[in-house]
């Protein structure tokens, strides 16, 4: 009925993927827009270079709760080698659906807060251009 | 027109090319004027006719053309005057938009009169437009910036505003309208007090001055900013109002061509107000666009184009407050303009938003330009219809109907 709220993004954002706490993760990182108020936080566990588990907390629209949701799928087991070689388009492949640039903000923000998780604020860069 | 008689939105929309267009294929309800309203057929017509007969730069130029135009360009201005009752064309400052005419004066005003022995003072409910300059203003002077808070019911707290304004006050900045809350302040009354005790008064009416009747000798107001793009004219244009004495008395704020009277290579003189606060060629085809939108306005009548508001924005809060899980933040509907902004439980404004574009209907989310408005109401972000001249029962009807099926699609 509506391209933004595909089956599959209503599906993931009523029943969240890896919502929830991790104890003593290796990498945790919390951002926010304070725009719209959307905000994710999402806790790591690395091995060997991957990603052996991924939990996230977070509060926003259908658009930013789903992405981490289906984001956090994603990821695991992922290296973290190709981690970084991940941006806008791998979100959107993601998604499935086209966005604005609005709603590509809300989008990228479980991304944004995955890298910087692991390499810190430096590594966010390729996406701030949205 | 009878001031009894009810405004007719349907034929009024027939003056209103923009909703001969469909969105996404299904015909437009436009709920966010308070951003920016839309523009009738006479407006556009006035300003294409000038571009088309009477187009040439204003001032000092010696042919028919330049003469014209300056002519049209002056009776806008004598036109507005007389549409907020101001006591002389004079007191018309054009600037681009309020913005423009609040930095204009806290740069102008605020640089040459504030000192760190003075205070600031302006409200919780403000746009970002009549807050950030006096922080800037504030921080370059030493001045200190207060502010008064908004009460749990959407309106400002006149006991605090009292303790608030002292004798170190020296300007009271504050909106005549909300643009979330939709709350209408008592503007004369806390003129008064804000020169009970010597400060001067800025009355922010970028959401007043296009929805209520204007009268600023009523309100003995020393400035008021408003905008034309939100009063059914073209963007680019805005006002400042200034009391001719604290015009004349207040260097100049941007420096160029028409705001001098000599200049040398060493210095200058400026020109009488308000041509001294307008440098360089002016935005002159809005100008007359902007006397257009005062003439329509003018014609409707301001007390039914308020009166017509009130009727609306009562029907939509009750409407609206009957459904499961929507909040409106602000006062009831007998203290508001034609503003609501709303929380849906569960579901985010921008989901609101997009669910309800798909459906022809145009609301903007966010944070509206008042991130502290929001703040007081622990929301980082709401949901906003608003009303105008245009807009109906039967919008109100397609708004609620879209509502209660977007919350059943995202928390069913």
């Amino acid at each position: 009925m509506y391209d933004l709220y595909a089956e599959e993004i209503l599906d993931h954002y009523k029943f969240p993927r890896n919502r929830g706490k991790m104890d003593n993760p290796d990498r945790v990182y919390h951002d926010h827009n304070p725009l719209c108020g959307d905000e994710v936080t999402i806790m790591l566990r690395i091995e060997d270079g991957r990603v052996k588990d991924v939990k996230w907390e977070g509060q926003g629209c259908t658009i930013s709760m789903a992405s981490a949701s289906m984001l956090s799928e994603a990821v695991k087991g992922k290296s973290l080698e190709e981690l970084r070689t991940w941006g806008k388009e791998h979100v959107l492949d993601l998604l499935g659906i086209p966005l604005g640039p609005v709603r590509l903000k809300c989008a990228l923000l479980p991304l944004k807060a995955l890298k910087a998780a692991v390499w810190g604020l430096e590594g966010t860069e390729e996406h701030e251009e949205t | 027109m009878s001031t009894t008689q009810g405004l007719d939105p349907r034929r009024i929309r027939e003056d209103f090319p923009i909703f001969g267009e469909r969105a996404r294929g299904k015909p437009l309800i436009y709920l966010d004027s308070t951003a920016s309203a839309q523009k009738p057929r006479q407006v556009i017509d006035a300003m294409t006719s000038m571009y088309e007969h009477a187009y040439a730069n204003v001032h000092r130029g010696i042919y028919e053309l330049s003469e014209r135009a300056t002519q049209m360009y002056e009776d806008a201005r004598r036109n507005i005057a007389r549409f907020i009752n101001a006591r002389s064309h004079r007191e018309i400052v054009f600037v681009r938009n309020a913005t423009e005419a609040i930095n204009l004066v806290a740069y102008a005003w605020g640089l040459s009169h504030l000192t760190p022995e003075d205070e600031i003072l302006v409200t919780q409910m403000e746009h970002h437009s009549n807050l950030v300059p006096w922080q800037l203003v504030a921080a370059r002077t030493g001045a200190r910036l207060r502010w008064v808070p908004i009460t749990p019911d959407g309106h400002l707290d006149m006991d605090a505003a009292d303790r608030l304004l002292n004798e170190r006050t020296r300007l009271f900045a504050f909106t005549a309208m909300s643009n979330v809350l939709g709350t209408i302040t008592p503007v004369r009354e806390l003129v008064s007090r804000a020169h009970s005790v010597g400060a001067l008064a800025l009355v922010d009416g970028a959401q007043s001055v296009p929805h209520l009747p204007t009268d600023v000798q009523a309100w003995d107001a020393d400035f008021v900013a408003f905008s034309g793009h939100k009063m059914l004219g073209p963007t680019g244009i805005g006002v400042l109002y200034g009391k001719r004495a604290l015009l004349e008395e207040m260097p100049p704020f941007l420096a160029g061509g028409e705001m001098i009277r000599e200049v040398t290579m060493e210095g200058a003189t400026w020109n009488d107000v308000p041509y001294k606060f307008e440098a360089g060629t002016p935005a002159v085809v809005e100008a007359v666009g902007l006397g257009a939108a005062v003439d329509y306005l003018r014609e409707l009548g301001m007390e039914r184009v308020h009166a017509h508001e009130r009727a609306l924005v009562a029907y939509a809060y009750d409407r609206l407050s009957a459904l499961d899980g929507v909040r409106i933040l602000g006062p009831g509907p007998e203290d508001r303009g034609g503003v609501l902004a709303f929380v849906v439980e569960g579901v985010h404004p921008h989901d609101v938003a997009a669910f309800l574009d798909y459906e022809g209907i145009a609301v903007r989310a966010g944070h509206h330009c008042a991130q502290p408005v929001h703040d007081a109401y622990g929301v980082p972000a709401t949901a906003r219809a608003s009303f105008y001249i245009y807009n109906d029962r039967e919008d109100v009807d397609r708004l609620v109907d879209a509502l209660r099926r977007a919350i059943r699609m995202f928390t069913g």
